[in-house]
């Protein structure tokens, strides 16, 4: 039987811990509330701007060259890699990295690679990796902001059109509930076709000013611009759901490792009665028989 | 009086009821009044002003596309300097 002293504190120590991942579970509750907010905030920007897009596209018939939408011959990639800053969040961060890899040394395999890492945990690995990376823009996490999103956007855009890259990927959690994160790797650029969702409602007849193609070529950077904010979103609000989950999970696993060594630490002190009686009933015998 | 409003990706500037607006567009400055024709128009960089019964109000506003219809204004602004 171990000791009782050892056992309290091992009870002491697991008792503290479990402080520890409840408070975490709180933050991380509240977090994650402010990051869902935050994409309801953005949803009237983003539909009334792909209403308008769509409504302008549709009025024009389709016919227009849009530089984003150009396909080459992929030689030059660019991946972004969505992490967390922090760890303690489940497979968050080892799904993304994993999936980052696999993409490189496979799908793109001897292709010229640029991982862009967003997060302190995908910058750490791929910079001790052999990566090219371009680290410039790993700290956004710190405070997510539109600000902040849009010069990475236009980071990768302007390599688009500059031919730095042909193709830019997106590799990111997509947010489903608390509990499930979704893996998802999306093609960012070249961007998918303008399609019109289909609506057979009569198109407003609208003026454009200064000019249909104006204003499509100002509203497509912008549209591009709003989709990778929403990725970050995403990823953000993903991270601290899945931190919620795992610390939930970790205080549940010290409750009953605490219940397990509570039961341990009684059986050992009633060990240590039972067997302080018997040492004194035997010695008070041994006085007797004199 | 028009319904005004104005949006960000991370906010929401102003909603309500205004009697005029006059927006920065690409090809310069322009106003809307009631009953004004269905219109988009790319946004440069400038002022935005509007009247309410309070009075006058003005954001600065950077690239954006503004949308007219119904006497409905939305304004899809990348970034507002107040």
């Amino acid at each position: 039987m171990a000791n009782l002293k050892e056992v309290k504190q091992r009870i002491n120590s697991v008792a503290s811990t479990q402080q520890i991942t409840r408070a975490m579970k709180m933050v991380a509750a509240a977090k994650l509330r402010r990051a869902q907010e935050r994409i309801l905030k953005m949803r009237p920007y983003s539909q009334k701007l792909t209403a308008i897009l769509d409504e302008v596209v549709s009025s024009m018939g389709g016919e227009l060259e849009i530089a984003y939408a150009e396909k080459r011959p992929v030689q030059k990639v660019l991946i972004v890699a969505m992490t967390s800053d922090k760890g303690l969040c489940g497979a968050f961060n080892s799904n993304i990295l994993k999936t980052t890899s696999g993409l490189v040394s496979n799908e793109y395999k001897g292709k010229d690679v640029t991982v862009l890492p967003l997060g302190k945990k995908a910058f750490e690995f791929f910079t001790r990796r052999d990566f090219r990376i371009n680290g410039d823009f790993f700290e956004i996490f710190k405070d997510v902001s539109y600000e902040e999103v849009r010069k990475i956007a236009s980071f990768a855009m302007e390599g688009f059109i500059k031919r730095e890259f042909d193709e830019v990927v997106l590799v990111y959690n997509h947010f489903r509930n608390v509990a499930t994160q979704d893996i998802t790797v999306e093609q960012f650029l070249p961007m998918g076709s303008l399609n019109t969702s289909g609506t057979e409602a009569k198109p407003t007849d609208y003026i454009l000013e200064p000019s249909k193609e104006y204003v499509v070529q100002d509203l497509v950077p912008t549209a591009l611009k709003t989709q990778f904010y929403k990725a970050v979103l995403e990823s953000n609000a993903s991270e601290h759901g899945a931190r919620m989950t795992s610390m939930d999970k970790a205080t549940e696993n010290a409750a009953e490792l605490l219940k397990e060594l509570k039961l341990m630490y009684n059986r050992t002190r009633q060990a240590a009665i039972t067997s302080e009686i018997l040492e004194i009933v035997a010695g008070a015998n041994a006085l007797e028989g004199n | 009086m028009i319904n005004l409003t104005i949006v960000t990706p991370d906010q929401k500037v102003f909603e309500g009821e205004v009697t005029e607006a006059t927006f920065p567009g690409a090809n310069g400055s322009f106003q809307v009044l009631k009953n004004h024709a269905a219109l988009v128009s790319a946004l440069g960089k400038g002022n935005v002003s509007y009247t309410t019964k309070e009075g006058k109000k003005s954001h600065v506003v950077e690239g954006g596309v503004v949308e007219v219809k119904d006497n409905k204004i939305v304004l899809l602004a990348e970034r507002v300097i107040e």
